[in-house]
């Protein structure tokens, strides 16, 4: 049974299988509708020039769906029936100049005021010479409130943003992020460039998930332009996006630790995730496997020696796991600072369609490898953890988890390999495609329009991080601020994965 | 239970590699960049203060790998710190986006003299893949004064640590130099 607003939506007119375009009207009921049918999932809103998109995913699961309208300077705001709109909403006002309109917040978010001149995707770029604005920031009321303002530079290696925290003694009463520091104008770099060309672009949207976004940009550039891809090609790029994945949990689980001021899982984790970065670099030539992942295929194949030196790194990190994972759960002052830190209720998580291990741990039952099946997942067995307890602490158990499953799924992926072909040819044509990829935070999403010329017309490419970014801010609520650290890194949303 | 791993550590060798030394090359160009009086005054020990200009958060993956059991960056006196205050080198990455601009240069004003400014990856030399944006400038010269780059998509810790040693070169010939009648 579909609700109200799938049924709108269902009613719209077919522009391409998975996409409706609605009459300004129909698209003016939407949002009354979302709120008829609050299982239908907001996974991603973006414009191109004169048109507003969004993707739903569907209560009983099956395939996405994406929702349009034309617009001109403004249209109807889905963000009050789906408050994770309000990010996207901005970010369509800072980049395509279009207003939503009743939209819950309208405050500037990408755009500082630093780029000369405004709306820089949406064709006719107005000039803008007036001195940076300061933010505004949503205010918090109460006896003996101050703020605190961190960043854009961190005290630690990482990636730039402000966090303005309104506290009341020790406890963060109210936590904003304001980011697009990192804002590197990438969809309009894409714009006219071939997708091979442009692929490079999404290798670098964000450089942990390097192979997820490739992965993703991929199957929607091959979608467009209806290739298909060879069989070894797409379990080579299993195999990276489990090494990915192997690589950021290993990482998180050190760095998690380490926040808690436990020194010793950090130093096992760093070095086990050397152990595989180095394995990445025997077998793919890159210690991130960036721009292995191309529109066709493959760019290079595995090297010769590279699947011992992959078995290997596997073994190794299987082999330390057990120990990693008792010392983790053993140690009263390591979980007395995880367990009950940073709780995002499922029904928040629920809300916000927050994918990952923020979703999982939150009782979102999804991982786009088993929910959306893609090959080569559709024939590999593996399971999905979920937990209940959203705390930093269940954050953590998913990663673990999902490491262990991640080692069982590459060694199948390297078991099953036979020689073929790498990569297939892009015919030159127009058209439309759609492609989404789990990556270690999450799924990723990839939107793409290629002109009769074969060349990207319009791209958006949807980090996780734009889903849970929000609910870093609501899951932080009530804790000391000594503990932002820890909820920060246990979400561990990116940075430059939404500043595009 | 943590003691048994603790006990096997005492008779492991240590996970630690030896490094590459510096290019000789990379070495002179450095020293001609800095006066003899700022490198003494350095010594052979250096704090960074890593500035992420808007990097796609490739480079801080290599850059964090190097504070690890493997490359260990602390056995050569180099340590990451929280401030600029503190430092005597930032560390670059990304390409100089028009958002970080004001930020950065706050950063370098803030770092006492003398200082370095290292350009880390191929986004902080020349903008990289998004050196035609709107939103970038370019390189990080384009608003910091660069002493050296490491260049690479990212740069390997290996590359970064033989960088980061040719700075600590340059001191201590230095040292060297003026040694004797000191």
């Amino acid at each position: 049974m579909s609700g109200p607003a799938t049924r709108l939506i269902l009613a719209g007119t077919e522009r391409t299988p998975f996409r409706r375009e609605l009459a300004p009207a129909a698209w003016a009921e939407l949002p009354g509708a979302l709120r008829q049918e609050p299982e239908l999932e907001l996974l991603a809103l973006w414009a191109e020039i004169g048109a507003v998109h969004a993707a739903f995913r569907p209560a009983g699961g099956g395939p996405l769906l994406l929702a349009s309208v034309a617009a001109e300077g403004s249209y109807p705001a889905l963000s009050p029936a789906r408050p994770v709109a309000a990010w996207f909403e901005r970010a369509v006002a800072d980049l395509w100049g279009l207003r939503a309109e009743g939209g819950v917040d309208g405050r500037p978010w990408l755009d500082h005021g630093r780029w000369g001149f405004v709306a820089p995707l949406s064709g006719r770029p107005v000039a803008q010479s007036a001195e940076p604005p300061q933010p505004d920031f949503l205010p918090a009321e109460g006896e003996g409130v101050h703020q605190i303002p961190v960043g854009p530079i961190h005290a630690g290696v990482i990636e730039p943003g402000h966090f303005r925290f309104h506290v009341q003694g020790e406890t963060i009463v109210r936590l904003e992020a304001r980011l697009g520091y990192a804002h590197k104008g990438t969809l309009g770099l894409m714009r006219g460039k071939s997708p091979r060309s442009a692929a490079r672009l999404a290798a670098r949207l964000s450089g942990d998930s390097t192979v997820a976004h490739a992965w993703a940009f991929a199957r929607a550039a091959e979608m467009a332009a209806g290739v298909a891809v060879p069989p070894r090609a797409i379990l080579l790029r299993g195999l990276m996006a489990e090494l990915e994945r192997i690589a950021n949990h290993l990482n998180d689980w050190g760095f998690l630790c380490n926040d808690a001021a436990f020194a010793w899982p950090h130093a096992r984790c760093g070095a086990l995730r050397e152990v595989m970065l180095r394995a990445n670099d025997a077998a793919f030539g890159h210690r991130l496997l960036m721009d292995r992942v191309v529109p066709g295929g493959v760019s290079i194949d595995i090297a010769p020696s590279g699947v011992a030196a992959i078995r290997e790194a596997l073994a190794l990190v299987a082999a330390e796991m057990p120990a990693l994972r008792r010392v983790t759960e053993d140690h009263a002052s390591l979980q007395d600072r995880l367990a009950g830190t940073g709780v995002l209720r499922p029904d928040w998580a629920a809300l916000f369609a927050a994918g990952g291990f923020v979703g999982r741990a939150s009782g979102r039952d999804f991982d786009a490898r088993r929910d959306l099946p893609y090959a080569p997942y559709d024939t590999l067995p593996f399971t999905v953890p979920v937990l209940q307890a959203g705390d930093v602490e269940a954050r953590l158990t998913i990663r673990v988890e999902e490491l262990a499953q991640s080692l069982a799924l590459a060694a199948a992926l390297l078991e099953r390999l036979e020689p073929g072909d790498t990569l297939a040819p892009l015919p030159v044509q127009g058209g439309e495609g759609l492609g989404v990829v789990e990556g270690f935070r999450g799924e990723v999403l990839c939107w793409m329009a290629l002109g009769e010329d074969g060349l990207i017309r319009d791209a958006f490419v949807r980090d996780p991080s734009w889903l849970q970014w929000p609910l870093l801010e609501v899951a932080v609520e009530g804790n000391i601020v000594a503990d932002f650290p820890l909820c920060n890194k246990s979400f561990n949303c990116s940075y430059s994965g939404v500043d595009l | 239970m943590l003691w048994p791993s603790l006990t096997r550590n005492l008779f492991r060798r240590p996970l630690t590699e030896p490094a590459a030394p510096p290019l000789p090359a990379t070495v002179a160009a450095l020293a001609e960049r800095l006066e003899a009086a700022a490198q003494t005054r350095l010594g052979r020990s250096l704090a960074i203060r890593h500035v992420d200009s808007g990097s796609c958060n490739g480079c801080e993956l290599e850059v964090n790998a190097l504070s690890g059991v493997v490359y260990d960056l602390e056995r050569f006196g180099l340590r990451f710190v929280a401030s600029p205050r503190h430092a005597d080198l930032l560390l670059v990455t990304g390409p100089a986006c028009h958002n970080m601009t004001e930020a950065v240069q706050r950063a370098f004003l803030c770092t006492p003299d003398p200082k370095w400014v290292v350009a880390v990856g191929d986004c902080a030399l020349d903008g990289g893949v998004f050196r035609d944006s709107y939103a970038v400038a370019g390189g990080v010269d384009r608003v910091l004064p660069v002493d050296l780059v490491i260049p690479g998509c990212p740069p390997s810790p290996a590359m970064l640590l033989e960088g980061l040693l040719s700075l600590l070169e340059v001191q201590e010939e230095a040292r060297e130099d003026k040694a004797p009648g000191d």
